[in-house]
């Protein structure tokens, strides 16, 4: 039976870490996401947990081990957030070329500078192009789910690539909030055990990882590489089948809330989400036909599906909290608005910055987001397409 | 050297077939590689003045000189990149330094 | 969204009014409510002012903003009052508690135009008197509860009891100074519209 509880996103996250009980944890402590190999060090001091715990002197490090423990066949995991991320920058593709899926929590967090500690997604979205899967957490809730899934995802055979789990730094790292929590037993057995496809301490196979790799084959492990991505779609909604059953919850690359017979629409991802909910529900309740696409996975990309669901609309205006500086637009919508051209009929589409650093987004900064959206739609001009949100003139 | 699943690794091979992050599932496969034409400088032994004290061949990176029962043989020629550190180690001038020609 | 009762807590760091907002979701979680108890981040330090909040509902709660409009706004400490505008964006039908050893028409004429339900709770005090030690969360916490009336007195009372006695399980001087600091609170928390 499911455990009601009431945790902060950080202690979702060590909770998870715990009942999955990885051989190894190597991690190195950073704001917001320090809590979670804090909490996950008294479970290994009280031995409810056989994981050996690697304190490490910085992120480059962590990232290190991780990838030397997942070599060596051993389940690894860690957690970081912004600079810390930006530290393990060269080792993040270290690890997904060498298929090594290691599990990690990323707390989002904006990158310096001018240096800031709260949320935004400029360290996660920075790191979007290194190969690893991207889950994306709208609550406690969720990040407990999605990091549970993740050892499955990235494990699996046809895919072994390393999973980073996000979710906003203090907004839903450091709020407790309801959540309800697998039993022990059930996790284990979801999760399953660790069978590497080869391993360095496999006496049976000698093997060298990580070599040189020249001109004449390095071509065909990026090809294989991107191959091994697009099985992750697949086996992400595998992995989500089988949690459902298990829980009742369901995941899917996206969730698409009061999105039928909608004719504008948000795309949002991590905790906006949920207070977009709330003014969907506001303005539905007023007659007006809005919806969201809350992106869950944003690596592997769902390109496909994301145009089919937003194929319908009239005018859709795409969140990102976090600069490219492309100097037209933010990550997400790039991403979003290419998804789109294959459409005959494309609905008129927005991008808006929002939430930099921190920056609180309220319901009625969402609602100001939908009312552009109505103007756009009885105009059919989209203005000013890279927009920010909330933003002082 | 070959895939786990035995297809020969070579630039013929594939992206589906090559080994995932190009791990290598064969000891010594730097045998594979023949680095011997590297060499612009040949070094030579001289049996007739090799006492076999055996300080040349620790001395080798590429491991071409072959030790067989505690003496050295002929040099690897397919993997001697023509270094000449063996040349410095003789105390004897058991090994010439002569050009490459090829 | 009606059934949402959203509280702003201020107090000075090291004072306990995060903690505080966390035991009020804490105590409505046990209550078998959705619950959200999250404090302000910043760089602050003990001393400096700090923000809190709690969301109490019958719903699951998805906003995930700050709260700007709360139905109630607690005072830990009564000389923030002036200095951070705590009576912002209040409710005209909330009530604003604050820990003081002064009546309720003491309190009102520091806070300027402000005609709504107002509440004051010797929180201090009756910590220090039943607890030893000054932590005025116990007290606060009771204050809230009562003057919200978000769950029965006895229902509170069983909770906490229930819930101290599972956070304190070998100190059990501690659980009875907190029971008797609530069960006090509850009793001369009081407003002056009486």
């Amino acid at each position: 039976m499911a455990i009601r509880e009431r945790l902060s996103g950080n202690e979702a996250i060590a909770y998870a870490m715990k009942q999955i009980n990885p051989d190894v944890v190597a991690a190195f402590p950073i704001t917001p996401s320090t809590e979670i190999p804090q909490y996950f060090s008294q479970y290994v001091a009280d031995q409810a947990v056989d994981t050996g715990l690697i304190l490490v002197e910085s992120e480059h490090s962590a990232m290190s081990a991780c990838i030397g423990s997942q070599s060596a066949g051993a389940r690894t995991m860690t957690a970081t957030s912004s600079c810390g991320l930006a530290l393990m920058w060269e080792m993040l593709y270290v690890a997904a070329s060498n298929r090594l899926p290691v599990t990690m929590a990323v707390v989002n967090r904006a990158l310096s500078g001018p240096i800031n500690i709260h949320a935004d997604h400029s360290d996660s979205m920075g790191a979007r192009d290194a190969g690893w899967i991207q889950l994306y957490s709208e609550n406690n809730q969720e990040a407990y789910d999605n990091f549970i899934q993740a050892v499955r995802i990235g494990e699996h055979a046809q895919v072994q690539l390393p999973v980073m789990v996000c979710q906003d730094g203090f907004i839903t790292s450091h709020s407790i909030e309801n959540i309800e929590l697998m039993e022990d037993e059930v996790v284990k057995n979801f999760v399953g055990q660790y069978e590497p496809v080869t391993s360095l301490l496999n006496p049976h196979e000698a093997i060298a990882i990580g070599p040189y790799d020249s001109a004449a084959y390095y071509m065909e492990h990026k090809r294989q590489q991107a191959e091994a991505m697009k099985n992750a779609c697949q086996v992400a909604k595998e992995v989500a089948t089988d949690f459902e059953a298990l829980t009742g919850r369901r995941y899917d690359y996206f969730e698409a809330y009061r999105m039928e017979d909608t004719e504008t629409a948000i795309v949002v991802l991590n905790s906006t989400a949920g207070t977009a909910k709330s003014t969907v529900d506001t303005l539905r309740a007023a007659g007006k036909k809005v919806g969201l696409l809350k992106i869950r996975m944003f690596r592997p990309f769902p390109q496909e599906e994301i145009c089919q669901a937003l194929a319908h609309l009239k005018a859709v205006a795409v969140m990102d909290r976090s600069e490219g500086f492309s100097a037209a637009g933010g990550p997400v919508f790039a991403e979003v608005r290419s998804a789109l051209y294959p459409l005959e009929q494309r609905p008129q589409i927005i991008n808006y910055i929002y939430g930099l650093g921190g920056r609180d987004v309220t319901t009625q900064h969402i609602e100001m987001v939908y009312e552009s959206l109505f103007d756009i739609m009885e105009t059919n001009d989209p203005g000013e397409v890279y927009r920010y949100l909330s933003v002082r003139e | 050297m070959k895939t786990k699943a035995g297809i020969e690794i070579n630039e013929q091979i594939g992206w589906k077939a090559i080994s995932p992050g190009g791990i290598v599932t064969e000891a010594g496969s730097a045998q594979h590689f023949k680095t011997g034409d590297w060499r612009t400088m040949r070094p030579v032994w001289l049996q007739e003045k090799c006492r076999q004290c055996l300080l040349c061949a620790p001395t080798c990176p590429d491991s071409s000189i072959p030790v067989v029962e505690r003496k050295r043989e002929k040099f690897d020629y397919d993997h001697c990149k023509g270094c000449g550190i063996c040349v410095k180690a003789c105390p004897f001038e058991a090994i010439e330094w002569t050009k490459e020609i090829k | 969204m009606s059934n949402m009762m959203e509280v702003r807590w201020h107090g000075r760091g090291g004072q306990g009014a995060k903690t505080a907002a966390l035991l009020l979701a804490d105590a409505a979680f046990d209550a078998g409510k959705y619950v959200q108890g999250f404090p302000e981040y910043g760089p602050e330090r003990m001393g400096a002012p700090i923000t809190a909040y709690t969301r109490i509902s019958s719903d699951k709660i998805t906003i995930h903003s700050n709260i700007y409009e709360p139905d109630y706004v607690v005072v830990v400490d009564e000389t923030l009052i002036g200095v951070v505008d705590v009576m912002k964006g209040l409710k005209p039908a909330g009530a604003v508690i604050v820990n003081t050893e002064k009546k309720p028409d003491e309190i009102r004429r520091c806070l300027e135009n402000y005609d709504g339900r107002l509440y004051t709770i010797d929180a201090q005090r009756i910590s220090q008197e039943a607890l030893g030690r000054p932590f005025p969360n116990t007290p606060m916490l009771g204050a809230v509860v009562k003057v919200s009336g978000m769950m029965a007195d006895d229902e509170f009372i069983k909770t906490m009891q229930h819930s101290f006695e599972h956070k304190f399980a070998s100190k059990t001087e501690v659980v009875a100074g907190n029971m008797k600091a609530l069960v006090r609170s509850m009793q001369e928390v009081h407003g002056d519209e009486n």
